[in-house]
Order: structure tokens, then sequence, then C-alpha cells
């Protein structure tokens, strides 16, 4: 068995063969195993960027809630504060319209006892006048000493 | 070839001529050379170069694969373990399609027997004088490096499929279902088991011969063309030699893809219990 130019002439064929699956088998293989690649890469993605967004929901409806919380404890203490005020203005306005109708009343008491002790007074300078009178028996001239009693009724 | 001791016959024999280790006639332990001398050496010999090839191939696989498994994640793949992924997917698709039984013992013996006979095949893309001239340097007078053009390899591997065959319709159908498999079909009446069984031993007989030829005849008309290809003048070779390795990148993808697919079917067979 000797070495000649068969073994050449198989060596260029060798290379032929292998340029032409280099050229035309090796890519279309290659091609699929990058797209196989590629397809598992984007579904990997996919899952990671639907996960990140559920957090990022996740987040937002905590934040939403918390916010709303927030608003509602604050509404509340609003209406507690508008109550109390309420409730002081009331008070306030009841213990004034107390005060005043107190003062009024007092007032008209007040009144009353000038009225009645100048009516009191009245009289009883008419009942000492009576009483005079019927002491000295019709001899006082009721006009003259009118004056007297009068004075007298005064110092009542 | 154009040596003048070397006839294109001569050429052609000393292609197809395995390197045989075995006991010659005369009783001493040694290579036969030529087929004369292996052919005296009867069953007791052993083809070193398919053995040879043939192993190295299968560990070459298994490193392959084990590397690519070893460096297993579940981020993108890349590189080796993407290849590795889709053909183990491709097999498991092909497995799933055909075999509709429980066994875990399938989708990796399909994918075995699918990625080493592709390797052995691939052998022969390899220029057939290539490595025999270099074995030649070496002082080893035969060598054939494409273990599936050796019967013995085919048969092998057909064989284990046989015996799995075997050991898989006895294990589900039971010894009694088994043999009413094979002596009341297809004539459900005691009189015609004999015709049965003769029926349905040829057809049992023929999934392993056939599997078996099936992958040697495709590979050893291949090889056989190469090498008439390659008594051709030197600088015409390519014209010829080009378009049939193109044409056997299909074939010895096929091949491989027949026997896997085959030895499911088998399998499948074996798993149905009537």
């Amino acid at each position: 068995m000797n070495i000649n130019l068969t073994l050449i002439g198989q060596a260029i064929s060798f290379a032929i063969f292998v340029w032409f699956c280099m050229k035309f088998v090796w890519p279309p293989v290659i091609a699929a195993l990058e797209e196989r690649s590629k397809k598992i890469a984007d579904g990997l993605e996919a899952a990671n960027r639907a996960s990140r967004d559920l957090e990022l929901a996740q987040e937002q409806a905590t934040k939403t809630l918390r916010e709303s919380k927030e608003q509602a404890a604050e509404i509340i203490e609003q209406a507690n504060k508008r109550a109390n005020q309420i409730i002081d203005e009331a008070k306030e306005q009841a213990r004034t319209d107390g005060e005043r109708l107190r003062d009024a009343a007092q007032a008209e008491i007040e009144q009353d006892v000038v009225r009645a002790r100048e009516a009191l007074r009245s009289q009883v300078s008419t009942l000492a006048l009576i009483g005079a009178e019927k002491i000295l028996g019709a001899s006082v001239d009721e006009k003259a000493h009118s004056e007297i009693v009068e004075q007298l009724a005064k110092e009542l | 070839m154009a040596s003048e001791n070397l006839t294109a016959s001569g050429y052609i024999k000393h292609h197809l001529q395995n390197l045989t280790f075995g006991q010659h006639p005369d009783g001493s332990w040694g290579i036969a050379h030529g087929a004369d001398e292996a052919a005296a050496m009867g069953f007791w010999a052993i083809h070193l170069d398919t053995m040879l090839f043939s192993i190295g191939l299968g560990i070459f696989f298994l490193w392959l694969f084990r590397k690519a498994a070893k460096k297993v994640s579940v981020d993108t793949p890349s590189g080796l373990q993407n290849f590795v992924e889709m053909m183990v997917e491709f097999v498991d698709t092909s497995v799933k399609e055909s075999f509709h039984g429980r066994n875990r013992v399938i989708a990796p013996l399909a994918l075995t027997i699918f990625v080493w006979i592709f390797l052995m095949n691939l052998m022969d893309l390899i220029p057939v004088d290539f490595i025999p001239h270099l074995a030649t340097l070496a002082g080893i007078p035969y060598f054939r490096i494409v273990p599936t053009t050796d019967i013995n390899a085919t048969l092998g591997l057909s064989l284990s499929v046989f015996a799995l065959i075997i050991f898989y319709s006895i294990k589900i159908k039971g010894v009694g279902g088994f043999t009413k498999e094979l002596t009341l079909q297809p004539f459900n009446t005691p009189i015609m088991i004999p015709f049965n069984f003769v029926l349905e031993m040829v057809g049992l007989l023929a999934k392993p011969v056939s599997l078996a030829l099936r992958l040697f005849g495709n590979l050893y008309a291949g090889e056989l063309i190469f090498i008439l290809i390659a008594i051709l003048p030197w600088f015409a070779q390519w014209a010829l030699s080009v378009p049939w390795a193109i044409f056997h990148i299909l074939v010895i993808t096929l091949q491989a893809f027949i026997f896997m697919m085959l030895t499911i079917v088998y399998l499948s067979m074996a798993h149905e219990d009537h």
C-alpha cells in the first residue's frame, strides 16, 4: 500500500466537502441553535418582566391603599374637629343666650322692684296722711301739710 | 491506486478488510493478513478496528453529553448545552409520539442509539484513504474506520434491541401472554397454532435482522461507492466524491434516525398488552 496521488485527490475532495459544509450545512444548523437559544432567552426575559411588573403593581397597590387610609384618617379627623367646633359654638351660643336672658330677667326684676318701691312709697305717704288726718281729726289742711308729708314720704 | 503492485480489485478488497485478531489455523494468535486468513479464524476472532472506533465514539458521545449535563443551567442555554438540549428534545419528542407505555429506559436508549449510530456513520465522510494510510505508516495492515459498515457491529446493536424486545414482552405480558401472542395470532383456533407460531416467529426474527441489515447495507454501499470513486484519477475524484458525500450527510442521519425510530416502535409493540 503506497502513498500516491490518490491521497491528494481525496484531500481535494475533502477540502471541497468541508467548504460545502461550512457554507451550506453549518449555517442553518447554527441558525436553528441560535433561534432556539433566542427563543428561550426571550421567554426568560418575558417571565422576568412579568414578575417585575407584578412587583411594581403590588407596590403601587400598597401605596394607593396606604394613601387612601391616610386620606380617610384625615377626613375623619377633620370631621371630628368640625363636630367639636360645632359643639363648642353651640355651647358658646347657649351660654351667651342664657346670660342675655338672665340679664334681661334681672333688669326686669330690678325695674319691678323700683316700681313696687315707688308704689309702696306713694301708698305709705297716703296712708300716713290718712293716719295723721285721723289722729288730728279733720283739722289738718291737706294742702298746707302735703309738703311735709311728701318730705316724709321721700325719707322713707 | 496508481501504484503498480496494487490492482483495483486488490485496493477494494484491502479497504473492505477489517483488522481481525484471532487464532490462526496453525494455533498461533495474531492479526489476519488478508481475507482468507481472517475467514480461516472462524467465529472466534475480533475486529479490532470496529471495536476501537465504536467504543471510542461511544465514549466520545458519553463524554460530550456528560460535559454538557454537568454544566447545565436554567439560564439561556448556550453552545454545547443548547445543542445537547436540542438533541434530547428531538429524541424525547420522537419517543413521546411513538411510545405510549411507561418506561424510563426507552428515551435514554433512543438517544444513545441515535447519537452513537450517527457518530459511527459520520466516520464514513472522512476520506477512505486518510486513516488507513496513517495506520499503514504505523505498521497496521488493515483499518476500517466506519463500524457500521461491519455487520458485526450492526447485528450486535440489533440483537441487543431484540433482547430488550423479548425482555419487555415477557415482563409486560408475562410468559403466557407472550406465548399466546406468538401462537394465537392471526388465527385464533387451536388447530392453527403451528401455522401461527411459524408466522409470528418469522415476524419476530425479522425485526433484528432487518434492523441490522438495513443499517449495514446502506453504510456498506456508501463506503463501497467512496472506495470506487477513489479508484478514479486523482484530479477527477472531487467531481463524484463531493456530491456523494453531500448526499451521504442525509443518508447517515436518516439511517441513525430510522434505527432509533424502529427501536422505539418495536419496544412500543412489546409493551402493548392485548
